[in-house]
């Protein structure tokens, strides 16, 4: 025996050693670390969606964890700025993070790449690249419930359906308002698509960043243009100015709708009773009437253990990591089952999410009747492009408006293989190499 | 007592014009440079390497870049983010086009890009001074920003607007795409670094740095003493911009490793730079070290820093405690010692020179 291949032995038998050892330990857990900006200009949103997070996690271990595995969670924050959350990623690395929630599209792209080397998968929920739906192209991104060109297409489905067919929408004007990044662009090509087959014309209003909130001159344009109907890809401080400037510039509420990040409590209050009929395309219910919120209030909030005030529970952000959180433990209890590891890895993890499936019956299962759309992820469809629906400002508060909607798939997969391919072109970026673990 | 000059006679000009007369300091730069290429590499962790150790040098790069226009030269910019992103976009550009060209020359390569771009929006400086230039430079930043969004060939027409860095190689080794190590990145990175520092530390000892510095103590003086004033601040502002734009390319290709462009070359990145020359030291290169350390680090080694020796702190109480800190620190210093940590370093060196015994 060579001395490398004695070392090897020996390591080998310590693994073993180790793993056998492991499942008698009665403080078993798993790490995950997420991204946070509770600082910096999008803080108004960040901390609802880190509160909601913290608090369904700090319920799950107050239950004993997933099949008995506590969640070692972390949050690093990164003021919603790239260079920290590339310093968040590296550091949650050597902590064994086992699923990387970047909560920022740049932070997102920026890690993509890396992934198939550091064997962390992520999930970016709601957000991030819409190309990275194709599993086959990025199995290691994580995107349900549904892409911008989803919500997109819903949003344009409901309209349809408003106006009777999508033949109605022949000669009507439907502008874009949305920030000039590439968060904010990412619906253009679905809608401009979509606006030649179905003769709608497509206005683009374009908010650059820095002008966020003196949206003045743009608003002149739109009064100008009268378009029909207006589609919101808002973040941050522009949403809330948007629909000041709607209801300055007498623009038809319940025609401007949002996709879900424009459609926060704190961006619809800057409007308050004046913006009701407002719209905005989400994917789950808001308000505590859940058995689990109710948990969550009675174990976490109710003993001091929460960042948040009682009031603050089941407002659209904070019920938007909720959902967040049931993906994540849902994924890992996949991922033990299909491993039969108590304490799963990124590997296991990433195996977890690709045969997530949660169906209404566990949805009821887990406390949330209602709450959101069945969920189901394929090893080639990483959104599912899920069903989404339209919720309306009442003036004070959320309320639903609409059954759940289904996106156009047919319309929108074909763009997503075309981005996907393009993406792939990069020299250096791998094939996929991991198996599927379809039922 | 050990640092002191004593017995060191120069016996030609050159040694006594040496960037470095005193035989300590060779010493000690020596030593520096050996941690850097060996130290910190072999004992680093990643996450040091890749989170504190590459972005201070990339930062390095780019305060020397501004510190040549602001402090040797005396004019003011605030578009440094975006000639870093001109520099990002020709890096990108230039290798998907021609592929087989080694990443390096064209990270280099990608400096004439921007210097050239700094070049045109230099023009002004002929004609306007101080808050006025300012204000001309913040023109260019804005509409840099406006073109990295708004021309889709510069980042060859993703969908997602981002800069995707591919598998570039050195001898067979990876130096860029998520393949490459961290370990061989900082190395790259470091040379580069090291190189750009002895060109722009040759320049600025030479005749051009002279001339930068006569237009920067008067420029009608030095207009009389026969300075082309025109040629100058040009020169000033094509060398400053060739720093800014490698130093962008080396972020997003050596550092980063894709991502948005147009979220990272913005106006914060523009002061943050001009915050580390400022607080550096202006018209000095080693000033130019210290301001990115101080910048770019000092959040980074609070962070995770004070968690890791046991003071647990939550991440959104570092990132306040942060802004306080480095926030007072700033106002401290400018009170204390408006010429910055390389004078400090300066005042320190005198004394040691005299210690134990001074007089």
């Amino acid at each position: 025996m060579k001395p490398t291949s004695l070392i090897k032995c020996a390591a080998g038998a310590a693994a073993i050693a180790a793993a056998t050892v492991m499942p008698a330990s009665a403080q078993d857990s798993v790490t995950l670390v997420t991204n946070s900006y509770r600082t910096g200009n999008f803080s108004g949103s960040g901390i609802p969606l880190g509160n909601g997070m913290r608090d369904y996690i700090a319920l799950v271990n107050a239950k004993g964890g997933v099949n008995g595995v506590k969640i070692n969670f972390e949050e690093c924050e990164t003021g919603y700025d790239t260079k920290k959350s590339v310093e968040c990623y590296e550091q949650a690395k050597t902590k064994g993070n086992i699923l990387y929630l970047p909560w920022s599209t740049g932070a997102t792209l920026a890690a993509i790449p890396r992934l198939h080397i550091d064997k962390t998968p992520i999930l970016s929920m709601g957000y991030g690249l819409s190309a990275s739906a194709d599993g086959n192209t990025f199995p290691w991104v994580f995107i349900p419930p549904l892409t911008y060109w989803d919500g997109a297409s819903v949003a344009l489905n409901y309209i349809a359906g408003k106006e009777g067919s999508m033949d109605k929408l022949k000669g009507k004007k439907i502008g874009l308002i949305y920030l000039d990044a590439p968060y904010g662009k990412e619906p253009i090509p679905f809608l401009t698509n979509m606006s030649k087959k179905h003769g709608f014309e497509l206005q683009l209003y374009p908010v650059p960043a820095a002008e966020m909130q003196n949206q003045g001159a743009l608003w002149l344009n739109i009064r100008r243009d009268k378009p029909d109907y207006l589609y919101s890809q808002g973040f941050g401080a522009m949403s809330p100015t948007a629909i000041k400037e709607a209801i300055k510039n007498n623009f038809p509420m319940d025609h401007f709708l949002g996709v879900w990040w424009a459609g926060g409590d704190n961006d619809a209050q800057a409007g308050g009773m004046e913006a009701k009929g407002y719209k905005s395309v989400t994917f789950h219910q808001v308000g505590a009437n859940f058995p689990l919120i109710q948990d969550i209030i009675k174990e976490v909030v109710d003993k001091g253990q929460s960042l948040t005030e009682k009031s603050k529970v089941g407002e659209a952000q904070y019920n938007r990591t909720i959902y967040q959180g049931v993906l994540v433990t849902e994924a890992i209890r996949n991922a033990q089952k299909l491993t039969g590891k108590k304490v799963i890895n990124g590997e296991d993890m990433r195996r977890g999410l690709e045969t997530l499936e949660i169906s209404d019956a566990r949805w009821k299962e887990l406390g949330l009747e209602g709450f959101a759309s069945p969920v189901k992820v394929t090893c080639a469809d990483h959104s599912g492009h899920n069903k989404a629906f339209i919720a309306e400002w009442d003036g004070a508060k959320w309320v639903k408006a609409s059954d759940w909607i289904s996106p156009s798939t047919e319309e929108i997969l074909p763009l997503i293989d075309a981005a996907a391919k393009d993406y792939a072109k990069t020299d250096g970026y791998p094939k996929r190499s991991e198996a599927c673990d379809a039922k | 007592m050990f640092y002191r000059e004593n017995g060191q006679f120069h016996t030609t000009y050159a040694a006594d014009m040496a960037v470095f007369p005193i035989r300590q300091d060779r010493i000690g730069l020596a030593i520096i440079l050996a941690v850097a290429a060996i130290g910190v590499p072999v004992f680093g962790s990643s996450f040091f390497v890749s989170s504190v150790m590459i972005p201070f040098l990339v930062y390095s790069l780019a305060a020397i870049g501004l510190n040549i226009l602001t402090g040797y030269t005396g004019l003011i910019s605030l578009g440094t983010g975006a000639f870093m992103g001109v520099g990002a976009f020709a890096c990108y550009k230039l290798t998907t086009a021609f592929p087989s060209v080694n990443i390096i020359v064209w990270i280099l390569c990608s400096g004439f890009f921007s210097a050239a771009v700094g070049m045109l929006f230099g023009l002004p400086s002929l004609r306007v001074k101080g808050f006025y230039l300012a204000v001309t430079t913040l023109a260019a930043q804005f509409f840099l920003q406006w073109c990295f969004i708004r021309i889709p060939w510069l980042y060859n027409d993703s969908s997602s607007g981002s800069i995707e860095v591919a598998r570039r190689t050195l001898f067979g080794i990876p130096i860029t795409g998520a393949q490459a190590t961290v370990q061989t990145r900082y190395l790259v990175l470091l040379g580069i670094v090291v190189l750009m520092t002895w060109i722009a530390s040759n320049i600025v000892h030479g005749r051009i740095g002279r001339s930068w510095m006569a237009v920067r103590d008067m420029d009608i003086a030095a207009e009389l003493m026969g300075i082309k004033l025109l040629r100058t601040k040009l020169t000033a502002f094509a060398v400053s911009s060739f720093y800014a734009g490698v130093a962008g390319a080396c972020m997003m290709f050596l550092w980063y490793g894709g991502g948005e462009p147009n979220d990272v070359f913005n106006i914060n990145q523009s002061f943050n730079i001009l915050f580390m020359v400022i607080l550096g030291g202006l018209g000095s290169l080693i000033g130019s070290f210290f301001g990115a350390a101080f910048i770019s680090s000092l959040p980074t080694i609070f962070k995770f820093g004070l968690p890791a020796i046991g003071i647990n702190i939550a991440g959104a109480t570092a990132e306040h405690l942060t802004f306080m800190v480095v926030g007072a620190l700033i106002i401290i210093f400018l009170i204390a010692e408006p010429h910055g940590l390389a004078r400090l370093w300066q005042i320190a060196k005198e004394k040691l020179r005299l210690w134990p015994f001074p007089y």
